[in-house]
């Protein structure tokens, strides 16, 4: 739509190069809904062989089925994985985005000694491999005797979701109007409600998407996890520990279900910010 | 006036945090790194000897692997950039009201488990998948030819899974273009070849660079993919580092190894980011 406005607005094209034009445009059109069927192949392959009558093995189609679906803790573990996951999701996604915004707040509104020397200690932990980051932690533990499980593996989450926390709240940060806050003074509003009633609901949408991030980042981790979590199972330890012999249908089932509760949970986000952004 | 001490109060607990569970692991790694085992035995006892050739020796035992893993990240860096930058361009200029919508759809994937999408790649372009007798009735490949177990089959999951990384830094940096740069281009008589040559892509590197360093390290260190999409033959470093660490238990070769790679990493990050002359990174 936008294009065609655009066109009338630069009248002397002429029409053979408006022509190729139109088609470059197009030509990029075509080519974004490929690069996304190639982004979506394997989701819908997850989500058809959750429909698969397949017994223990997942790997050949076999006939329709509601049964997986209606019975998603049917497979042995797949559950318990599943909740073990959530919580630890949970937690990790908690405490990072408090450390997390804490840190974006420091570094994005202050000035002070060490403030570089704290970028780089965000930084660092982005550029290291998660694989370095899992086997270092484990060796951290085991001097100290305690024993990879639950908590082991949040702290280790914490670890590498902090500086995505930091990441995306410090851009929201940095992308604030400061006459808000300024008229907010001029108000006398005082400094602490400046932050609570002006500064904090502006990087609230910020706060939200890095928590967002910080609990897919640890819903889906597999290398740290795999090295701090000794006997418990998450859910993509179990994915890939059954990956040999064959993955059940119900774990399709649940990879698809949070496939579509995070896809609404982010288009309901989507829709109350743009709804907020009217009525404001 | 602010306080002086609020920004330290803020940093503090998070600092304190990375400080003991980033920094004195990574210290810990590198004392592990030169010990030997005690009275050389397989005890799972090690001692601190200094014993630097350690890494020497773990250097020379898996350099093909070493190899191997930054071979396959700069293809899987380069295969992401060159797919997501024309998706990344396409969402970020032409998306128009779509464009939120389609955002979500460059994350959407990451919510369905990366191992059920690998695992999924396995079995697409497995012996029982659609691709492999379609290829073969084409005779494109042969019969003998297989997919999976391949470095291809390596490479190609790696771009897939880090393909999102690779596309919000580079659309974070196309949108924010002004779009009358792109139109003075135009009215100096550019085309679009030179528009984009001479003004968007210099405009977006500071997207092409973290977008190449949030592919290229997960990827260097990654063994998932290998594991599952692989062979022994594409084994990467990542590979040894777990197996030495979690069966062998064999901690100072896996510290050794592990130490090595982050530095060569941080070495190469530090010479990329230099020369391409973005350092507002964080």
């Amino acid at each position: 739509m936008s294009h065609k406005v655009k066109d009338a607005t630069i009248p002397h094209i002429p029409t053979g190069a408006r022509i190729s034009r139109w088609i470059g445009r197009n030509l990029i059109r075509i080519y974004a809904v490929f690069a996304f069927t190639y982004l979506f192949i394997p989701v819908a392959y997850t989500f058809a062989f959750s429909f698969n009558d397949s017994g223990k093995s997942n790997l050949i189609w076999k006939g329709f089925t509601f049964g997986n679906w209606q019975n998603p803790c049917g497979a042995p573990e797949v559950c318990t994985a599943l909740v073990n996951s959530i919580k630890i999701g949970f937690l990790a996604t908690l405490f990072s985005t408090i450390l997390g915004t804490m840190i974006a707040f420091a570094i994005g509104r202050y000035s002070f000694k060490g403030r570089s020397t704290s970028n780089l200690m965000i930084f660092l932990p982005m550029a290291t491999p998660e694989i370095v980051l899992g086997a270092s932690l484990l060796s951290l533990f085991l001097v100290f005797k305690i024993n990879p499980g639950f908590w082991p593996t949040v702290i280790a989450h914490v670890v590498f979701c902090v500086s995505f926390v930091v990441v995306t709240v410090k851009a929201r940060i940095a992308s604030l109007d400061p006459r808000l806050e300024q008229a907010a003074m001029d108000l006398y509003a005082n400094e602490r409600e400046t932050f609570r009633r002006v500064t904090l609901p502006l990087v609230a949408p910020g706060i939200a998407a890095a928590a967002l991030l910080a609990f897919s980042l640890s819903f889906d981790d597999y290398i740290i996890t795999n090295f701090n979590s000794g006997t418990l199972k998450t859910f993509p330890e179990f994915v890939y520990a059954s990956a040999a012999r064959g993955i059940p249908a119900q774990a399709n089932v649940i990879g698809s279900a949070m496939f579509f509760l995070a896809l609404a949970i982010v288009i309901t986000g989507q829709i109350v910010g743009r709804k907020r952004k009217v009525s404001a | 006036m602010r306080k002086i001490s609020t920004p330290y109060l803020l940093l503090l607990p998070g600092v304190a945090f990375l400080f003991t569970f980033f920094i004195l692991p990574i210290i810990n790694l590198a004392q592990t790194s030169t010990q030997t085992p005690v009275g050389g035995g397989d005890t799972g006892e090690f001692e601190q000897t200094l014993r630097f050739s350690n890494y020497l020796d773990a250097f020379l035992e898996n350099k093909e692997q070493f190899g191997r893993s930054f071979v396959y990240a700069t293809i899987a860096t380069l295969l992401a950039l060159a797919i997501a930058y024309p998706l990344a361009y396409a969402i970020a200029l032409k998306g128009g009201k779509l464009k939120n919508f389609m955002l979500i759809l460059v994350i959407a994937p990451f919510f369905t488990s990366f191992l059920l999408r690998t695992v999924a790649w396995k079995q697409i372009l497995g012996e029982e998948g659609f691709v492999v007798p379609t290829l073969r009735t084409i005779g494109i490949i042969s019969d003998s030819t297989t997919l999976t177990s391949t470095s291809f089959a390596v490479v190609m999951g790696m771009t897939y899974n880090f393909l999102p990384f690779m596309t919000l830094p580079l659309y974070a940096s196309i949108d924010r273009i002004d779009p009358r740069t792109l139109e003075a281009s135009g009215d100096l008589y550019a085309n679009g070849f030179t528009t984009f040559r001479r003004v968007t892509l210099p405009l977006s590197m500071p997207g092409v660079v973290a977008g190449t360093l949030l592919t290229f390290i997960p990827a260097a260190g990654d063994y998932v993919n290998a594991a599952i999409l692989g062979s022994p033959n594409t084994k990467m470093i990542g590979n040894v580092i777990e197996s030495r660490y979690l069966k062998i238990v064999d901690y100072p070769t896996a510290a050794a190894l592990s130490f090595t790679l982050m530095i060569v990493i941080l070495i190469l990050v530090t010479v990329y980011v230099r020369k391409a002359g973005t350092e507002e990174l964080v």
